[in-house]
């Protein structure tokens, strides 16, 4: 139970040329193929074994999704097949089929029917259910009235009241509030332990790392990595830097928010990276890593004066360091136009688990607000996970040395 | 024989979908579950005492006060029964795209739903006719029991009909609007309203090649007359519903997975 078998497999979709091309290719099946076929997963070849954890990476359009709906069976494969042993419990669209005139009760009930499960059955595990989505009286209310967090409690307590043999998770996950989170992460870790397959979706690089034993790289569509999820990660990391400069923005833009880019254009940012011990680029950190902000920049016109500052700030756009080669004196004098500058920043990456960005501003004097030859907004994002100190909570890693006398 | 055991494993989500369904409609009213009464009965009495007493129709040859309403009702609960069924399920694959991309569970519950929802909605009404006729005195007897072969055939028919339709639908959505235009012509082509005598010769020719002019006459005969349907009258249609329900499920089976694709 919990064995994922996926041979050769491949999915097309039809494409016709016109709306007219279908209704003759059904009326003369005799007559040529009218279509051509669109392939979004070919020759795929993988194996998940009973209680692994296995983390499915790639950039949006790699085919991710329909890999998914071909392991959970709402998609039949073009070619291939996939083994499935055991149920399967699938968080991808947490709510589905919820109808907001009736309660979360009777939604809850509705849910589990569409599972397989028969009323007497749901009736059993009810209780279980509203305990663990911890919405009190409101279980008995219309679901119209529900805020999206409450919804998705009740749909992922449905979804996980019974222990699947295999479970299915889309980034659509991170919703709702971080006690829930913590507590529906608990539980998936859980049924992990106690030997659930896992497969899990995700752009976070936080969680492939911190909870799968292996991951795969899509990408156009086919198998491009199969390796350990450190690994995994870093190789989908360069492949995003390898790409040009505007694609990396992009992928800045799919992590949330807008990047602000201003100023007088003399001088420009050509390159912003966070490089390891071993100065490789990396987007997850370690709590206490030692890590190098690369900067490369790029002089457009002669200037007499750069100084080059810097800003991390965390996912609400705190600032929690910033500095600028104004106050460490060590400003540039006389650039000529078409001169290359490297800047490297090495510090301990003190930091507490969470998202971070990092903001880049060129000017000529102590403060951008004289002569700004570019300001940029989200350079660069990384995040900080907690693997290797003590649990603690906050924005800073204050390495602690704790005595504790008992007399 | 695979599709009905998984039907049977679904039979909590069903029966939970009908009952949603139904319950839908009326959660958030006053009078709540008496609409559900409330709305067929209107129609009974409409045909029934509006027709017969205040306009005074009258069927040629036919005696007692309720004659024309009578057989109003009788051509007309059978045939809303049937356009209830096929509209639904040549629907119903399109109204739970959602459903059908992200879930899996067996399609074929769809139709089945669709089916017994329309069900619903009949038996009511038509409960509610039988009580009428038991009233006024018109209950025709043991002949009544012929109403369930020809009820068993109009489901049959119905159900294949609208599979058929349900499964092209997908692919050519023309198809549902199409069959909504056809099927206003093809109830004035059926002698729901008016008796199928009082039409010209060559017209009847045409009339009686639609298939649900010998269901529906067989319903009216049964429950105005209180004769026996001419069973033989019914043949052709049980060779054209046996055709529809395996087209519909060749179809159904053949293109289950593109389905998916297409929604």
């Amino acid at each position: 139970m919990g064995h994922i078998t996926v041979s050769n497999l491949g999915k097309a979709y039809k494409r016709y040329p016109t709306r007219w091309s279908r209704i003759a290719e059904w009326i003369m099946p005799w007559g040529p193929k009218r279509h051509d076929l669109k392939w979004v997963l070919e020759g795929l070849n993988f194996k998940v074994n009973a209680g692994e954890a296995m983390g499915i990476v790639g950039m949006n359009g790699a085919g991710k999704s329909t890999l998914l709906k071909m392991i959970t069976g709402t998609t039949q494969p073009t070619q291939g097949w996939v083994k499935v042993e055991g149920t399967v419990a699938a968080l991808l669209e947490l709510g589905m089929g919820f109808h907001p005139d009736f309660t979360g009760r009777q939604n809850a009930v509705m849910a589990g029917q569409l599972l397989g499960l028969t009323s007497s059955e749901v009736k059993e595990i009810m209780p279980a259910i509203e305990s663990f989505a911890e919405i009190g009286s409101y279980i008995d209310q219309p679901v119209r009235v529900y805020s999206s967090g409450m919804q998705m409690r009740l749909a992922f307590s449905v979804a996980t009241a019974k222990r699947p043999d295999i479970l299915i998770i889309d980034e659509a996950l991170s919703v709702g509030d971080s006690y829930f989170q913590h507590k529906s992460f608990e539980r998936i870790r859980q049924y992990s332990r106690e030997g659930t397959t896992l497969l899990i979706v995700s752009h976070d690089k936080g969680a492939v790392q911190g909870i799968c034993d292996r991951a795969i790289l899509l990408n156009g569509g086919s198998l491009a990595l199969e390796s350990d999820p450190e690994t995994v990660m870093d190789f989908y990391n360069a492949m995003l830097a390898g790409q040009s400069g505007e694609r990396v923005t992009q992928t800045v833009h799919a992590a949330g928010g807008v990047q602000t880019i201003s100023g007088g254009g003399e001088a420009l940012v050509h390159q912003t990276l966070l490089l390891d011990e071993d100065g490789r680029p990396i987007e997850v950190v370690k709590v206490g890593q030692a890590v190098t902000l690369a900067i490369t920049i790029l002089i457009k016109e002669d200037i007499e004066q750069l100084v080059i500052g810097y800003q991390i700030k965390d996912r609400l756009g705190q600032p929690i360091f910033g500095t600028n080669t104004f106050h460490t004196k060590q400003i540039l004098h006389n650039l000529r136009a078409s001169e290359s500058i490297r800047c490297q920043i090495k510090f301990d990456a003190n930091l507490g688990p969470g998202s971070y960005s990092v903001s880049i501003s060129l000017h000529d004097s102590e403060t951008h607000l004289g002569k700004n030859y570019e300001w940029r907004d989200r350079a660069l994002v990384f995040s900080v996970i907690n693997v290797e100190r003590t649990h603690f909570v906050g924005m800073a890693w204050l390495p602690p040395q704790i005595e504790v006398l008992r007399d | 024989m695979g599709m009905i055991q998984a039907l049977w494993g679904y039979r909590g989500f069903i029966a939970g979908s009908v009952q949603r369904e139904f319950q839908s409609n009326y959660q958030n009213s006053a009078l709540g579950a008496a609409w559900m009464i409330i709305k067929p009965l209107a129609l009974i009495v409409v045909y029934t005492v509006v027709f017969s007493q205040i306009m005074a129709a009258k069927l040629p040859g036919v005696g007692g006060e309720f004659s024309y309403g009578i057989y109003l009702c009788a051509g007309l609960l059978a045939w809303n029964f049937f356009a209830e069924t096929v509209t639904r399920t040549q629907n119903v694959f399109l109204d739970n795209a959602n459903l059908i991309k992200k879930i899996s569970f067996p399609r074929m519950c769809l139709p089945v739903i669709a089916l017994l929802n329309a069900f619903l909605n009949f038996a009511i009404v038509f409960g509610l006719f039988v009580l009428f006729l038991i009233l006024t005195g018109s209950f025709p007897g043991i002949v009544f029991l012929a109403l369930v072969p020809l009820f068993a055939l109009q489901v049959l028919f119905s159900l294949g009909l609208g599979l058929t339709l349900g499964v092209l639908n997908v692919f050519f959505r023309d198809v549902g609007q199409l069959f909504s235009v056809l099927l206003q012509f093809w109830f004035w082509l059926t002698p729901v309203v008016y008796p199928l005598a009082i039409l010209p010769d060559f017209v009847q020719m045409f009339v009686r090649y639609n298939p649900m002019t010998n269901l529906v006459n067989a319903y009216q005969q049964v429950i105005l007359y209180g004769q026996w349907p001419q069973w033989s009258s019914l043949f052709s249609m049980v060779c054209l519903a046996l055709a529809l329900c395996y087209a519909g499920w060749y179809l159904f089976r053949q293109n289950a997975g593109e389905m998916v694709d297409e929604l």
